[in-house]
């Protein structure tokens, strides 16, 4: 939801990255205020996920020109840990499966990890227990993934409920969700698209990234933005998701052409 | 991210230093009169220096095992001393008696054999190079009838044990190495556990190779009556030299009806330093005879240290019902290389075995699990399973399986599960992304592969080692 005069969470200008020596992002601009959900839709290839990636700080890409500022912090200034103790949030389009880690384990640690760096305190295994067990009925998890290693052979559905799941225990200033949408099936949607909306409020931001239309149902957004070659070329509120589906991407490079041809 | 892990890897070997005692060592070279000299030198009977003369004789027609995939040059035998003992002698009653620069030497270890051990009610022989130099706890063992105590020792005070046992389950013929630390072994540790006692403590030797250029020939023999249980902890540590050292010890086990051994190492030898130079090469061969009726023989290993590691710890299962257990951590890193398993022989009825393997290998080293699993045509209803898990972390490094499966009775079961896995960048980064540094990742990771075999180590044991296979792989990904 926009709300008046509310603080900016991130704030991306110029922003350009290569991977490999390609150039992927060629100087993209985005501002999200707190409070706001940003869909960034796009053809394949044209750099959503890798803007999502970058955000996180996966060392494969590098950062070749641009200003990235979260809460007001150069977000380049710190480490990929860091970046998540500090808030920023990142749920993977395809999560790492980690055998022989117990999900219960992990999710404790990455909890008490990230509590302790904002000043909170621990829990011990038993209030954590208590803990995560509540926030799985918000995904209507059963107790047994607790059990299991992290991810590994967890459905498409399973995964992306995990990482919902993370979203919720972390309480992220700034949640960016990596085509959540992709393999899942209606049910699996409607619940993940439900604990998102749950967990969506006035102090925190999240920044969807799609290919389709699909999840935007669920989730509404504020803006949507579509992303061609690298920038964003088009901004606009939920009807454009509409649109998008409807006549594709097409028709908004060939706008976005005419408009900065008619510029020159 | 690389970097950072960089700078965690290499880390300095803490217990790479070398104690300034005086040590009596023996001119380099092996002939008959080396051994006689070593057999004078610590006042043994004539029986023994015939168990000696008769290794070497069949030492020197056998070659060099040559099927281990493992390379290096040529060990000249002629250049190793076989003997070296700390000067400072005479028999010491209590640990107020010892040189200190050695207690302190064993406080850089983390041995400290005053309060922490005793606080755990440990036992400790302590091993330095070749000779005994401390046994604690003794008396209040003796009380229940256990002998713990050096081999030297053994060999004076309790010959007709020694005797009766030596070489029983490791004949001096039996392998390359097994015959040379048959003909020139200098101590080791002795333990006998009665009928029908159950030790009350774990017993715990630690292992020192201090001088360089000296070879580290330890003979253990531990034996339990009928009805016995016994749990035994060795550790190892070696101090830091450019030059490779020898360590070719023998561990024999006998486990008489309803008896129960349980043998955890954790080695941590030199290893070499991040080129590859220096380190010890662990030749070592290990085995418990299941001799009685429902006896058990497990061996739990942390293989973390050496240039080289070539030791398959194996069980013999001689008695109907007896049962062989084999859990095994191994952890290569930088060019250090293993070639390491079990045997489980199978020839009683209804006997059982299981194999845990979980090999791990970091930069350019190479870890190879090797595993007989053999059935006699008489083992009725044999059992067997195995799980050989190897770890790949970082591009560099290589993981081999050499399992053999040899079975000649219809009536019995054997299973094998492998797998093949990788600490990847991905990994560290969902790690990352969730909050978690690179350090407590590797660790997490690496704790989950090896739980299986860490549950199976006393507690004071699993803790460290636990926090050496981190230290070990710092750095070592990306």
């Amino acid at each position: 939801m926009i709300y008046p005069d509310s603080k900016i969470v991130l704030e991306v200008r110029g922003l350009c990255a290569t991977v490999n020596g390609t150039e992927i992002l060629k100087g993209l601009d985005l501002t999200v205020r707190r409070g706001e959900v940003h869909a960034i839709m796009g053809p394949n290839g044209s750099g959503k996920s890798t803007f999502s990636k970058i955000l996180a700080g996966h060392s494969a890409y590098e950062v070749t020109g641009g200003s990235v500022m979260f809460e007001g912090q150069n977000l380049f200034d710190l480490a990929p840990e860091e970046r998540a103790r500090a808030g920023v949030f990142l749920a993977f389009q395809y999560p790492i499966e980690i055998p022989g880690v117990i999900n219960s384990q992990f999710l404790r640690l990455t909890y008490n990890t990230v509590q302790t760096h904002r000043g909170k305190e621990e829990l011990d295994p038993l209030e954590f227990d208590d803990y995560v067990r509540e926030k799985m009925k918000l995904l209507e998890m059963s107790p047994d993934f607790l059990e299991r290693s992290v991810n590994e052979g967890f459905s498409g559905g399973e995964k992306k409920r995990n990482e919902i799941l993370q979203m919720a225990m972390l309480d992220p200033r700034l949640a960016i969700l990596d085509e959540t949408d992709s393999g899942l099936d209606i049910d699996a949607l409607r619940i993940v698209a439900n604990g998102v909306n749950q967990l969506a409020n006035k102090d925190n931001a999240i920044v969807l990234v799609t290919h389709y239309q699909r999840l935007l149902n669920y989730i509404v957004p504020d803006y949507v933005h579509v992303m061609e070659a690298g920038r964003i070329i088009k901004t606009g509120g939920k009807e454009l998701a509409l649109e998008l589906e409807s006549r594709g991407y097409d028709w908004v490079g060939v706008e976005h052409k005419a408009v900065a041809g008619a510029v020159a | 991210m690389s970097a950072t892990l960089q700078n965690l890897v290499n880390q300095p070997y803490k217990h790479g230093f070398v104690t300034s005692i005086e040590s009596d060592v023996a001119p380099k070279g092996l002939n008959a009169d080396t051994i006689r000299m070593i057999s004078t030198k610590k006042k043994e009977p004539e029986w023994l220096l015939e168990f000696r003369l008769k290794s070497y004789e069949a030492w020197l027609k056998m070659e060099e095992p040559v099927w281990p995939n493992v390379h290096y040059p040529k060990i000249d035998f002629q250049a190793i001393s076989y003997y070296s003992a700390p000067k400072q002698k005479p028999k010491l009653k209590s640990m107020d008696e010892v040189d200190p620069e050695l207690l302190r030497t064993f406080e850089k270890l983390g041995v400290p054999l005053h309060e922490r051990m005793a606080l755990a009610g440990v036992a400790v022989d302590v091993i330095f190079d070749s000779v005994s130099v401390a046994t604690t706890y003794k008396d209040k063992l003796a009380e229940v009838g256990i002998i713990f105590c050096s081999m030297s020792e053994a060999v004076h005070d309790h010959p007709e044990l020694v005797q009766k046992y030596l070489g029983t389950v490791i004949p001096p013929s039996d392998n390359f190495y097994a015959a040379l630390n048959s003909a020139v072994f200098t101590d080791g540790s002795f333990c006998y556990i009665p009928k029908g006692v159950k030790c009350p403590m774990d017993l715990s030797t630690y292992f020192r190779i201090n001088t360089e250029e000296s070879g580290q020939f330890e003979r253990t023999l531990i034996v339990a009556e009928e009805g016995a249980s016994v749990s035994y902890l060795e550790g190892c540590t070696a101090p830091a030299f450019s030059s490779n050292q020898l360590h070719a010890a023998v561990v024999e086990l006998v486990a008489l009806d309803n008896a129960d051994i349980k043998y955890s190492t954790v080695q941590n030898w030199y290893a070499g330093d991040e080129k590859g130079v220096g380190g010890i090469y662990n030749f070592v061969t290990k085995r418990g005879l299941a001799k009685g009726v429902n006896s058990r023989i497990s061996w739990t290993q942390v293989e973390t240290g050496s240039a080289i590691t070539w030791k398959y710890p194996s069980c013999v299962l001689l008695g109907d019902n007896s049962v062989g257990e084999f859990y095994s951590v191994a952890v290569t890193n930088h060019y250090q290389q293993a070639d390491t398993g079990t045997k489980m022989i199978h020839v009683g009825k209804n006997t059982r075995s299981t194999i845990v393997s979980k090999g791990i290998s970091a930069g350019h080293s190479n870890n190879s699990y090797r595993g007989l699993v053999k059935v006699a045509p008489g083992a009725t209803g044999a059992r067997n399973y195995s799980q050989c898990d190897s770890m790949l972390v970082g591009q560099n490094s290589g993981a081999h399986t050499f399992p053999y499966i040899q079975v000649a009775n219809n009536s019995s079961q054997i299973e094998h599960e492998a797998s093949t896995s990788k600490i990847g960048e991905d990994q560290l980064f969902y790690f990352a992304q969730r909050g978690i540094d690179a350090e407590a990742a590797v660790s997490m990771i690496i704790n989950g592969f090896c739980k299986d075999v860490f549950q199976q180590l006393p507690m004071e044991f699993a803790v460290e080692a636990t926090a050496l296979l981190s230290f070990k792989l710092e750095g070592s990904v990306g």
